[in-house]
C-alpha cells in the first residue's frame, strides 16, 4: 500500500519537475502510437466499411479471419517483426530494427483489425437500418459508402480511440522491435517493465500513472474535439 | 463542327433517355407478380393495373400482405414469378418514386438534413436544398424542430418526416405503408391534406392502412388483400358499398376477419 502512494507522489513529482527523460518517453509513445493509430486507420476504418456494404465470395471467412486476427498474441507479431526486419531477414537492409519505425510496423499489425472489425460491425448495423432507405432513395455506392461512413462516425470514432488503447499499452512486440533503448526507442510500457525488474517500483509507479492518465486524456480531448458528449446520439 | 456542339449542349441527352424522361411513369402493370422466400408464397400471384390518377388503398388484415405488395411495386422485395412493369425503363421508373416506410427510417442526422437528403443525393446544392426542406418541415408541422435530430422525434414526427422526405422530389407516384399509424386526429387530417395537394399536384397515391375513415376519404380505388392474394379489386365507392366478398364485407364493417 505504502509503494503506491509513493508512487503516486514520484508520479506527481515527475510530472512537475518537468523530468526531461518523462517527457522524451512521454512523446516516444505518443509518437509511435498516433502514427500507428493514422496508418490502422487508413486501413481499417474504408476496408470495415466496405466488408459491412459488399457482397462477394468468401465475405464470411473473411470476417472470420479478420476477427481471429484481433487476437493476435501481440509477442508473436513482435516475433515476425523482427524476423522480417532482423539483419538476415528480407527487409534487414532497410535497417529498421530497433527503431520507432519497427515498433509502428508492429502496432499497426496489431490493431488494424481491431479497428476494422469495431468498425465493419458499427457500418454493418447502420447499412442494415438505412439499407431500405438508401435503395429507395436510389443512392449510388459511392453515396451509400460516404453516407454510412459520416452517420457512422463516432462509432468509427470509438474504433479508432480502441486501437489507440491498445496501442500505447502494449508492451510485448514493441519490446523486441524496439529494444527500449534509451534516449531512442523507450517508451512508457517498456521503460515500467525495465524499471520493475530493476527494483525501482515507485519510479515505474509513477510511469504508469502517467502512462493511464495519458490513456484518459487523450480520450477525453478527442471526444470534447468531436463534441460527441455534447450532442445527442447520431 | 456538329460533333462540338453535341460535346457541349448541356441539354443534348441520348435521344433514348430524352424519350423516356417525357413519357409518364405510369401505368404500373403487374402480371402474375409472386413474392416468395425460402419456398413460402408472401404475395401473389397477382394481376394489377395502377392507372395514371387517383388514390389506391390497399387494405386487409394484418399479415394478409400489404407491406410486401408495396415493396414488390416499389423494386424492394424480389420478384418470384411473373413480371412488373413500369411505362419507362426500370433504372429510370426507380428516379421517379417515393416511399414511406412502415416503420420509419430516420438517418442519423437532423431534421433538416434528413429531409434535405433526397435533394443533396441529386446534386441540389446544399444551401438550395436546406431551404426547400425547412419550408417543407414547415407544411408537415415540424418547422420548429428544424435542428433536433430525427432518431429522438417522436412516433408520430418521424412519419411526418418521413412524408416530407418523400415528397420533396415530387414523385410520380408515392408509395405509403400506414403513414398514419401513430398520428393523432389533428395530424392526421393536416397529412391527409398534405396527400391531397400532392395528389392535386400530379403524385399517384398508393397507400396501404388499417383505417377506414381514412380508406373512405381518401380512396378512388381499393384493393382488399386476403391471404396474399388480391381477393378484391374495385372503384371505391362500389368497394364500400357493395363489397363483393364476404370477407371484405366483414373487413368494412369492423368485424374480425381471420
Ligand atoms: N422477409 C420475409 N421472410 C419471411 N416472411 C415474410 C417476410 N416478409 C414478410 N413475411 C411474411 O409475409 C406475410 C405478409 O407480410 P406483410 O408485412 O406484407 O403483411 P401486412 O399486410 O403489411 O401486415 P401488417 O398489417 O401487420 O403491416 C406475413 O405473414 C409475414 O410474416
Ligand atoms: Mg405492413
Amino acid at each position: 500500500m505504502d509503494s503506491i502512494f509513493q508512487g503516486l507522489g514520484q508520479a506527481v513529482r515527475l510530472i512537475f519537475t518537468l523530468d526531461p527523460d518523462l517527457y522524451e518517453i512521454i512523446a516516444m509513445s505518443l509518437r509511435v502510437t498516433l502514427s500507428a493509430v493514422a496508418i490502422a486507420s487508413l486501413i481499417g476504418l474504408p476496408l470495415g466499411a466496405w466488408l459491412a456494404v459488399n457482397r462477394f465470395r468468401h465475405r464470411r471467412a473473411t470476417i472470420a479471419v479478420l476477427n481471429a486476427l484481433m487476437g493476435l498474441p501481440p509477442v508473436v507479431v513482435g516475433l515476425f517483426v523482427y524476423l522480417l526486419l532482423s539483419r538476415s531477414g528480407p527487409f534487414g537492409v532497410l535497417g529498421l530494427l530497433f527503431t520507432p519505425t519497427a515498433m509502428i510496423i508492429a502496432q499497426v499489425i496489431i490493431i488494424t483489425p481491431l479497428i476494422a472489425s469495431i468498425a465493419h460491425q458499427a457500418i454493418r448495423d447502420l447499412w442494415a437500418e438505412y439499407h431500405d432507405l438508401l435503395i429507395s432513395m436510389n443512392a449510388t455506392r459511392g453515396q451509400r459508402i460516404r453516407s454510412l461512413l459520416w452517420d457512422g462516425r463516432r462509432a468509427l470514432l470509438t474504433a479508432m480511440l480502441a486501437g489507440f488503447g491498445r496501442a500505447i499499452g502494449e508492451v510485448g512486440a514493441i519490446m523486441i522491435v524496439g529494444g527500449s533503448i534509451e534516449h531512442s526507442t523507450r517508451v512508457l510500457t517498456t521503460a515500467i517493465a525495465l524499471e520493475t525488474s530493476k527494483g525501482n517500483l515507485e519510479f515505474a509507479l509513477g510511469l504508469g500513472v502517467v502512462l493511464i492518465a495519458l490513456a484518459v486524456a487523450v480520450n477525453l480531448l478527442i471526444h470534447t474535439l468531436s463534441g460527441t458528449e455534447r450532442a445527442p446520439a447520431w | 463542327m456538329s460533333t462540338l456542339t453535341g460535346i457541349l449542349g448541356a441539354t443534348d441527352a441520348p435521344a433514348g433517355l430524352r424519350e423516356d424522361s417525357a413519357r409518364p411513369l405510369l401505368p404500373l402493370r403487374l402480371e402474375g407478380a409472386v413474392a416468395q422466400v425460402r419456398g413460402r408464397v408472401l404475395v401473389g400471384p397477382v394481376d394489377l393495373t395502377i392507372t395514371r390518377t387517383g388514390v389506391t388503398i390497399v387494405m386487409g388484415p394484418n399479415g394478409s400482405g400489404k407491406t410486401t405488395l408495396l415493396r414488390l411495386m416499389h423494386g424492394l422485395q424480389r420478384l418470384s414469378a411473373g413480371t412488373i412493369r413500369w411505362n419507362v425503363p426500370d433504372d429510370v421508373a426507380r428516379e421517379r418514386q417515393a416511399y414511406v416506410f412502415q416503420a420509419p427510417i430516420m438517418m442519423r442526422r437532423s431534421v433538416l438534413d434528413n429531409i434535405a437528403y433526397p435533394l443533396i443525393l441529386h446534386g441540389v446544392a446544399r444551401r438550395e436544398a436546406r431551404a426547400r426542406a425547412a419550408d417543407w418541415a414547415e407544411r408537415v408541422g415540424l418547422g420548429a424542430a428544424l435542428q433536433r435530430g430525427a432518431p429522438v422525434l417522436s412516433g408520430g414526427e418521424k412519419q411526418k418526416l418521413a412524408l416530407a422526405r418523400a415528397l420533396i422530389r415530387r414523385p410520380e407516384i408515392l408509395f405509403l405503408d400506414e403513414p398514419c399509424a401513430n398520428l393523432d386526429g389533428r395530424a392526421m387530417r393536416e397529412i391527409e391534406a398534405i396527400l391531397l395537394d400532392a395528389r392535386a399536384a400530379g403524385t399517384r397515391i398508393v397507400m396501404a392502412t388499417h383505417d377506414m375513415g381514412q380508406a373512405r376519404r381518401l380512396a378512388s380505388e381499393v384493393v382488399f388483400l386476403y391471404g396474399g392474394k388480391v381477393h378484391e379489386s374495385a372503384e371505391a365507392g362500389a368497394f364500400f358499398e357493395a363489397p363483393g366478398t364476404p370477407e371484405a364485407e366483414a373487413f368494412i364493417n369492423g368485424e374480425i376477419v381471420e
